[in-house]
């Protein structure tokens, strides 16, 4: 399916959302409350987003967007989502349970930025120690030992 | 012609000739404790070398070959290595039974070298239920498995020990009733008789299909008893690091290593006694000079080469197979194995009432 | 220290009543690296399997952010270490990407000769560790024969066996070695003939295939969601190839199929990845007599900048989808990297897979999966 029917089809369900075309797919911005409705529709509608490849977050300083790369295994199209979330609080609603694979991403990204997925079933650090302290991946992770800035 | 007979039978008359008969005794014993631990060691050297050295070539490389000639003190070094090692017994092991697991595994091998038939007339023991001796006296050896699994409190060797002790218990049925056939075709429990039976022929070429049928049992199941792969389930390196050894070290874990090759030769040193005339050299039928000929090759030979082919082939297998599952080996012997050798020791029996064999 | 007792009644170490827990890893035979499983067991059967990853996570995307664009593409061959060449490649093209850089026809050539001998190395070395985890030692030294064969052809060229560094963004490092050819074809000629070995020892054994079919069975459905890709995504019958459905260098004009099976189990898994070799064979075929002559690398400036903006190129290595996604402000280095690793994914799966099963069955499962501990930590 084109960009313009993907477009169409958020105009129906998420009015609020912006898009960007200047890189290889279609980038939409969301927003993070309305995110686990769109998820659930965009999963399941006609546009039959069936495969989140890649899920990511990238600290802008004043705020968090998470990424979320979304792919159909029927029509190939591919779309990029983002939702800004704050700094202080970050917090967002889990796609685990739409996509599987989310689960284990999430958890990455709690680990190493620190943003909440509201109801995820095992939110845990996945790769750092328990009682690690700090989100290395913010920018403003300091760690005066084992840091090499170049 | 070279014979061991001869020997022993010199030996014997100048220790009675010498000594009065109480202390003759005490002096074969004594000899005989000797050859025995004598053999054990040369057994665990040599076999263990050899296995390294069939797998290297069914593994296209060359296996040992720094230490002495072609790599065969690679083994001496190995037992020097084993013994300088600390043998450490973990805290919270019940160290009673760890300690002594080793040696009742042990013990059960060495008592099983008894009614074994080396050569002609050099035979430890001749004991008349010589058969069930040995069926007997190798289920024993899962207790040593299972004191080691229990006593070191460690999850992989509890799981390694319970699944050997279903393994061998399971293996043990069809192992017994394959070596019943040849007791029903020979008529006695005693090896020297069944050896002796075995002179115009081998029960493998002369008792039919059966009893073939019954030699490829008793191979699949003593590889089974010995946890040899594919059984090796007991040990299963890739699930339960070491099975239940994973907690022994140094000589006590060598003493687990060596029972498991002198086990191997001794259920193939029964396999050729039963099934391959032990030492009785191929004989076939009335072609009298052929007969003549093999006869000039000492018996030990025979026996020798005969169960060291059949370690072989249990080598073999080892290297070539994957592991089976635990539940696939538990089906492999209950619905294949087990009524399919019941079924053949009828057969056996209806061959030995009618003297249909040669 | 704890007593007796104190241990017994700790759930956390022993389970509740009737369950065991057992540690698989991080040192453990069957799991190739630092891999650490907490598997709850019942019997045999397994109840729950928790990965506990990161023993060996070095942030590399962290690393990244502080390397110019030059010098990350080398820190992916630690990555994937068995797939080091396309990664590298993935890297690079990401690079290219940005910098709208045209690669020179003999690049791309030799890129895809390299990756392609990379997937086959990957796929041998995962066949005889596989073997080895169903507890057959013999097809690890069949598979290593040629895997060897193949490292020696790396070695000429790049340098060296395992992390290449060959791909540099407008092309390759250095040309090929002029002994490249003859040697490739004469590792054609032994793939071809040895192969066979492979499916006398492995492939058509009973006990192999008894251990293999009906285990560890992924739903294409649950292939999907799960995000695996690769072979384990192809033997459950998804059509995930990158090459075929995003085609990159020249894979566009090479003929080879897609290796999909549809049963989802080990073996269908375990065909997928032989099948797989045998279509690297032949697009090596097909490209190894026609290298086009010309420059091995276009003309690039000393320090590449990119553009403001994101960039994201996938890859197919031997375990599946690699993407790296670059987020530039415009600097020298980027301002975030974030790798999209294969393994992650399908680790993923596994504890769906294998639960309820039992504990012989999981290194049947995880062998399939053909975990690089790297991969999944970064």
């Amino acid at each position: 399916m084109t960009n313009e029917e993907i477009k169409a089809y958020f105009t129906t369900v998420a009015p609020s959302a912006t898009f960007d075309e200047t890189g290889e797919w279609l980038n939409v911005q969301v927003e993070p409350g309305s995110w686990k409705a769109l998820a659930q529709n965009l999963r399941n509608s006609i546009l039959h987003f069936d495969y989140l490849f890649c899920l990511t977050c990238i600290d802008w300083k004043t705020h968090f967007s998470v990424v979320y790369h979304l792919s159909s295994t029927t029509y190939r199209h591919t779309i990029v989502i983002k939702a800004n979330v704050d700094v202080v609080n970050p917090e967002i609603e889990t796609v685990s349970n739409i996509w599987r694979t989310a689960e284990f991403h999430e958890r990455e990204v709690y680990d190493l930025f620190g943003v909440k997925f509201l109801h995820h079933p095992d939110l845990r650090r996945l790769i750092l120690t328990d009682d690690f302290e700090g989100y290395p991946l913010r920018k403003n992770f300091e760690d005066p030992i084992n840091m090499i800035k170049l | 012609m070279f014979s061991l007979e001869g020997i022993t039978n010199a030996i014997q008359n100048w220790l009675y000739n010498t000594f009065n008969p109480s202390w003759a005794l005490v002096f074969e014993c004594l000899i005989v404790i000797l050859l025995a631990t004598g053999l054990f060691a040369i057994l665990g050297l040599v076999l263990v070398l050899m296995e390294r050295k069939v797998a290297a070539h069914i593994q296209i490389r060359l296996g040992p070959n720094r230490v002495g000639p072609g790599g065969m003190f690679q083994t001496v070094a190995d037992t020097l290595k084993l013994i300088m090692k600390e043998g450490l017994t973990p805290d919270l092991a019940d160290k009673f039974l760890f300690n002594l697991a080793p040696f009742v595994v042990m013990i059960v091998a060495m008592l099983l070298l008894a009614p074994i038939a080396f050569a002609r007339g050099f035979q430890i023991w001749d004991l008349n239920i010589g058969v069930l001796y040995v069926s007997a006296i190798s289920s024993l050896s899962v207790i040593g498995i299972l004191m080691a699994g229990w006593a070191s409190n460690n999850k992989y060797s509890l799981l390694g020990a319970m699944r050997s002790g279903a393994q061998i218990v399971s293996y043990e049925l069809s192992a017994g009733l394959s070596v019943l056939s040849i007791v029903v075709l020979s008529g006695s429990l005693q090896l020297s008789d069944i050896i002796a039976s075995q002179e115009n022929g081998w029960w493998l070429f002369k008792g039919h299909i059966p009893v073939i049928i019954s030699f490829v049992i008793f191979i699949i199941a003593v590889t089974a008893e010995t946890n040899r792969a594919p059984f090796d389930l007991a040990e299963a390196e890739s699930e339960l690091t070491a099975g239940f050894h994973t907690e022994y070290s140094g000589m006590r874990f060598a003493l687990f290593f060596l029972a498991e090759y002198i086990n191997i030769f001794i259920v193939c040193a029964i396999g050729a006694t039963l099934f391959l005339g032990g030492w009785m050299p191929l004989h076939i039928g009335h072609w009298q000079a052929f007969n003549h000929i093999m006869d000039y090759i000492p018996s030990s030979i025979w026996f020798m080469g005969k169960t060291f082919f059949l370690i072989f082939l249990i080598m073999w297998f080892r290297w070539t197979f994957p592991r089976l599952r635990v539940d696939q080996l538990l089906n492999l012997e209950w619905k294949y194995l087990l009524p399919i050798s019941m079924f053949n020791l009828i057969l056996v029996t209806v061959i030995a009432i009618l003297g249909w064999h040669f | 220290m704890y007593t007796q007792t104190e241990i017994i009644k700790d759930t956390t170490v022993n389970g509740s009543e009737g369950e065991l827990v057992i540690n698989v890893g991080p040192q453990h035979p069957a799991t190739h690296g630092v891999l650490h499983l907490v598997i709850t067991l019942n019997g045999e059967t397994i109840k729950k399997i928790e990965p506990h990853l990161g023993y060996i996570h070095r942030s590399i995307e962290k690393m990244c952010e502080s390397l110019s664009y030059r010098q990350f593409i080398y820190v992916t061959s630690r990555m994937d270490y068995l797939s080091s060449h396309i990664n590298n490649l993935g890297s690079a093209h990401c690079v290219e990407k940005g910098m709208q850089i045209e690669i020179p026809a003999r690049a791309k050539v030799i890129r895809v000769l390299m990756s392609e001998l990379t997937r086959i190395a990957s796929h041998e070395l995962w066949l005889g560790a596989m073997a080895m985890d169903l507890g057959a030692f013999t097809p690890f030294f069949y598979a290593f024969r040629e895997r060897e064969m193949i490292n020696d052809i790396m070695e000429e060229t790049c340098g060296a066996r395992l992390t290449m560094n060959y791909m540099v963004p407008g092309g390759v490092m250095y040309d090929i070695h002029p002994d490249f050819q003859q040697k490739v074809k004469a590792f054609v000629k032994q793939f071809k003939e040895k192969v066979t070995e492979y499916d006398d020892l492995v492939t058509n054994n009973i006990i192999f295939q008894n251990r293999m079919k009906g285990v560890g069975i992924l739903s294409k459905e649950d292939a999907v969601s799960y995000g695996c890709t690769g072979p384990v995504a192809r033997g459950s019958g998804v059509s995930c190839d990158i090459r075929k459905i995003f085609p990159y260098e020249i894979y566009d004009t090479v003929a080879f199929d897609e290796v999909l099976e549809t049963a989802g189990d080990s073996f269908a898994r375990y065909m997928v990845r032989v099948r797989e070799m045998h279509q690297s064979i032949r697009i090596i075929e097909q490209l190894i007599d026609n290298i086009p002559e010309g420059e091995y690398q276009a003309k690039t400036k000393a320090v590449l900048k990119l553009p403001k903006g994101e960039f994201y190129s996938r890859v197919e290595t031997a375990r599946g989808e690699f993407g790296v996604y670059i987020v530039s402000e415009g600097a020298t280095t980027p301002y975030r990297i974030k790798f999209r690793s294969p393994g992650f994914s399908n680790l993923s799966a596994l504890e769906h897979m294998a639960k309820g099963s039992k504990l012989g069955d999981l290194m049947a499962t995880m062998g399939t999966l053909d975990l690089v501990i790297p991969d999944i930590d970064r």
